[in-house]
């Protein structure tokens, strides 16, 4: 043995060493020597993928090939933009992480599934380029990318993407002839009905029809820790809080907690937005602070501005507010 | 099973379950390695003042005598753990980067037989009648026998025991051994608890104290069985804790046990607790009751790295060459040759370098273990929040101290960092985030010292 080790240090690299087949190659590295190869990045996004199934699977049997075709083209436009820019900055290729792939799918869920293809493409060339690569790619964005491709164009394109825009005649989808729910109840006073919104029939976005198929995805995120359950949570309880004293203060009973719950982009938001960790604070009074700060918004632009959902612009006032958030949470130490 | 009057509930909040590997040394009983033709014995193994050698070149030694000592008050005595002659000084580097001068002895070829040493170091009878003894006695006795906290901090133990202003109570006997692989602890426990029960109520009275409480986690069965029998008709109180990481760190099994919080930067004694290792107890004993100076000690050599994972009782000074070979060598896909443990361990390529008083184990990892992903950017997922038992922010002490804002590493409080590498172990990206903090660490107090 001490032969062989001695052969070791002398020799210049390991490679060499390597094709000797029974020599050690004994390297050095600091602690802690052990890491945890269960939970990776990747792991990560891929989760947020499996939990988005029953969301897609939902959105496919109410839109069918409405929902796949917005879908695939964010999803391409978005591998497709993050290889570009990557590519432009000279850095190393980064679509094995899966991120962009999580952003296409997203986007593709929050758009309207009979959008024209080209605002699919517009919305992920600007969450990826100007959501995310310009500000150093994954980790370094402020803002959520699928939300900054979807603010985007919906200014943009506002006529496709108010809430009218949902609306279409011509596809033989029934749900596709209908009122959103909170546009229905905004224009017309209309309450959908509780079962409708819970399992998703109805029209809207395609990820946010089903609050069921959120709530399935949502909880498997949070038990696998891959999204923070404080963040939904906070989000949940202030949107109840401000919900219920609506509903009682306020000159429509139809529409009750639950109704602002299930309705519009708030379960699929919550889980599935609200959480992205990049743009969201590190402690977990911090999330809960982030996510309760989402749910104010939400309720206040629900109530009181001219569009009748407020989830995205709720999630990017929050995502500018979450590094004064992080400076206001700094834990406190044992023995501190 | 919480402990009556006391009030933690036996674990802690937050750390990490790495897996715990102890198969492949805990059921190797304790082995004497042969004596070595030589051994090097570094001036400097423990926290404090350096000793100064007292011996010269081609002087002849006799096992346990005093090779170097300094008068400042935190150091520890060093003896020859052989018969041997005294060789020209050498220069040596430790596995944790300290380098320094030692005392070289080759070893005669009359020592005493590896049965005379298990005699004389673990066997026989243990006294639990310690009212015999003067606790000054018991003091001198330790300072004498050069004791350091044998857990891996190597702080001497005299100093720990000396009264000092802050009133202590309870003397906390850390059995835990949170590393994964590791087993030195828990065969001592298991091969010697008298031993360890009997240096627990020297050390007790040293102090001037009442309560004792060995702390041991639930992965340790055996030992728990073992040192509750041997601790009946005592007074010395069990405290099963649950099996986490990093259980064993002083602060953490002071919450465990007592739910009592060291303050940051403070001493388990501002909260009136002395800790103490189980393989330290065996040395008290040594020292007191058969007057043996501390020259040996219980180290784990083991891993998937290593042919014949064993337990052995060896002298300092030994290198970790002989250790090694003595355990069969390493095998084929041996990657990494640890001192300690995997989580906090030190790894090295000099297998000539000499084993310390503070070295408990030496772990051998093989390049499954060692696998590691690519290092990517940080998506602020906040694992490395939800595990960091001391409750800091791991990733903003890293990106502060890799950018040298030393204000915000302050402001973030980086010495309260205890540098387990919780948030490393976990951390999705694979960032080395303890490493970053430790080298913030030295910058601040490179900076200090500049002031």
């Amino acid at each position: 043995m001490s032969d062989t080790t001695q052969k070791n240090k002398s020799l210049p690299n390991e490679i060499k060493l390597n094709k000797t087949g029974d020599t050690p190659v004994i390297q050095v590295g600091h602690s802690p020597h052990l890491s945890d190869a269960s939970f990776t990045t990747r792991r990560m996004m891929i989760d947020v993928l499996i939990a988005l199934l029953p969301v897609i699977g939902m959105s496919v049997y109410m839109f069918q090939m409405y929902a796949v075709r917005q879908m695939l083209i964010c999803l391409a436009a978005c591998l497709l933009a993050e290889a570009t820019f990557i590519k432009m900055r000279g850095r190393s290729f980064t679509l094995p992480d899966c991120s962009a792939a999580v952003t296409g799918i997203i986007l593709g869920l929050s758009l309207p599934a009979t959008a024209p293809w080209y605002v699919g493409v517009i919305a992920s060339v600007v969450a990826i380029g100007i959501g995310k690569v310009i500000f150093g790619g994954l980790g370094m964005n402020l803002f959520n990318p699928a939300m900054v491709g979807r603010a985007f164009v919906m200014i943009a394109f506002a006529g496709v993407m108010a809430a009218s825009g949902y609306e279409s005649i011509h596809t033989g989808i029934d749900a596709l002839t209908q009122a959103t729910p909170l546009n229905a109840f905004k224009q017309m006073g209309i309450s959908t009905p509780l079962k409708d919104l819970f399992f998703g029939f109805t029209n809207g976005s395609p990820g946010e029809i089903s609050a069921l198929a959120c709530l399935t995805g949502g909880i498997y995120l949070c038990i696998r820790r891959t999204a923070s359950w404080e963040i939904p949570a906070g989000i949940i309880a202030v949107v109840m809080v401000m919900a219920g004293l609506t509903n009682v203060l306020g000159d429509a009973p139809d529409w009750t907690i639950l109704h602002h719950l299930f309705s519009g982009a708030l379960l699929f938001g919550a889980f599935f937005i609200a959480t992205d960790p990049v743009t969201s604070p590190l402690t977990a009074k911090g999330k809960f602070i982030f996510g309760a700060g989402i749910g104010f918004f939400i309720m206040v632009l629900r109530l009181f501005s001219g569009y009748p959902e407020g989830v995205m612009f709720a999630v990017l006032l929050m995502n500018a507010l979450t590094p004064l958030i992080n400076r206001w949470s700094i834990p406190k130490a044992m023995g501190e | 099973m919480k402990l009556e009057n006391y009030e933690g509930n036996n674990t802690f909040p937050k750390g990490v379950h790495p897996p715990e590997r102890k198969h492949f040394s805990a059921n190797a009983p304790i082995e004497v390695i042969p004596t070595p033709k030589e051994v090097i014995i570094p001036l400097q193994q423990h926290i404090g003042a350096p000793c100064k050698p007292l011996v010269k070149p081609k002087q002849e030694v006799s096992y346990g005598d005093l090779i170097g000592d300094n008068e400042a008050f935190i150091s520890a005595k060093l003896h020859s753990p052989v018969f041997g002659v005294i060789q020209k000084m050498a220069v040596t580097t430790l596995p944790n980067g300290r380098h320094g001068p030692a005392i070289r002895i080759k070893a005669n070829d009359k020592q005493f037989t590896d049965e005379e040493i298990y005699r004389e170091l673990m066997g026989g009878r243990w006294t639990r009648d310690v009212a015999e003894y003067d606790p000054n006695e018991v003091t001198r006795a330790i300072n004498n026998a050069g004791i350091v906290g044998l857990g891996g901090a190597a702080f001497p133990t005299h100093v720990k025991i000396a009264p000092g202003k802050k009133p202590v109570d309870t003397l906390l006997v850390n059995g835990c051994e949170c590393e994964p692989y590791l087993t030195a602890d828990d065969r001592l426990m298991r091969d010697i608890p008298d031993t360890i029960i009997s240096g627990a109520l020297l050390s007790r009275l040293a102090v001037g104290i009442k309560n004792i409480v060995i702390g041991i986690e639930e992965n340790k069965p055996k030992a728990i069985e073992s040192i509750r029998k041997a601790a009946t008709g005592t007074d010395i109180k069990i405290a099963v804790l649950k099996t986490k990481y990093p259980q064993g760190s002083e602060k953490h099994l002071i919450k465990a046990i007592l739910n009592r919080v060291v303050p940051m930067g403070g001493l388990p004694a501002d909260v009136g607790v002395a800790v103490s290792n189980v393989t330290t107890m065996t040395a008290v004993a040594r020292a007191v009751i058969r007057k043996m100076p501390l020259t040996h000690r219980v180290v784990c050599v083991t891993g998937g790295g290593i042919v014949q994972p064993k337990n052995l009782l060896v002298p300092f000074g030994i290198t970790y060459r002989a250790l090694i070979d003595f355990c069969g060598g390493l095998t084929k896909d041996a990657a990494r040759i640890l001192s300690g443990g995997p989580m906090m361990g030190f790894s090295f390529s000099d297998l000539d370098m000499p084993l310390t008083k503070g070295t408990g184990g030496v772990t051998v990892l093989t390049h499954d273990d060692i696998k590691k992903e690519q290092e990517t950017a940080c998506v602020r997922c906040g694992r490395c929040v939800d595990v960091c038992p001391m409750n800091l922010v791991p990733a903003r002490l890293a990106a502060a101290s890799q950018h040298r804002d030393l204000a915000m590493a302050e402001k973030y409080k980086i010495r309260g960092c205890i540098e387990c590498g919780c948030c490393a172990y976990v951390c999705p990206a694979g960032i080395p985030l303890v490493q970053r903090i430790r080298v913030g660490k030295a910058l601040i107090m490179a900076n200090k010292s500049k002031k």
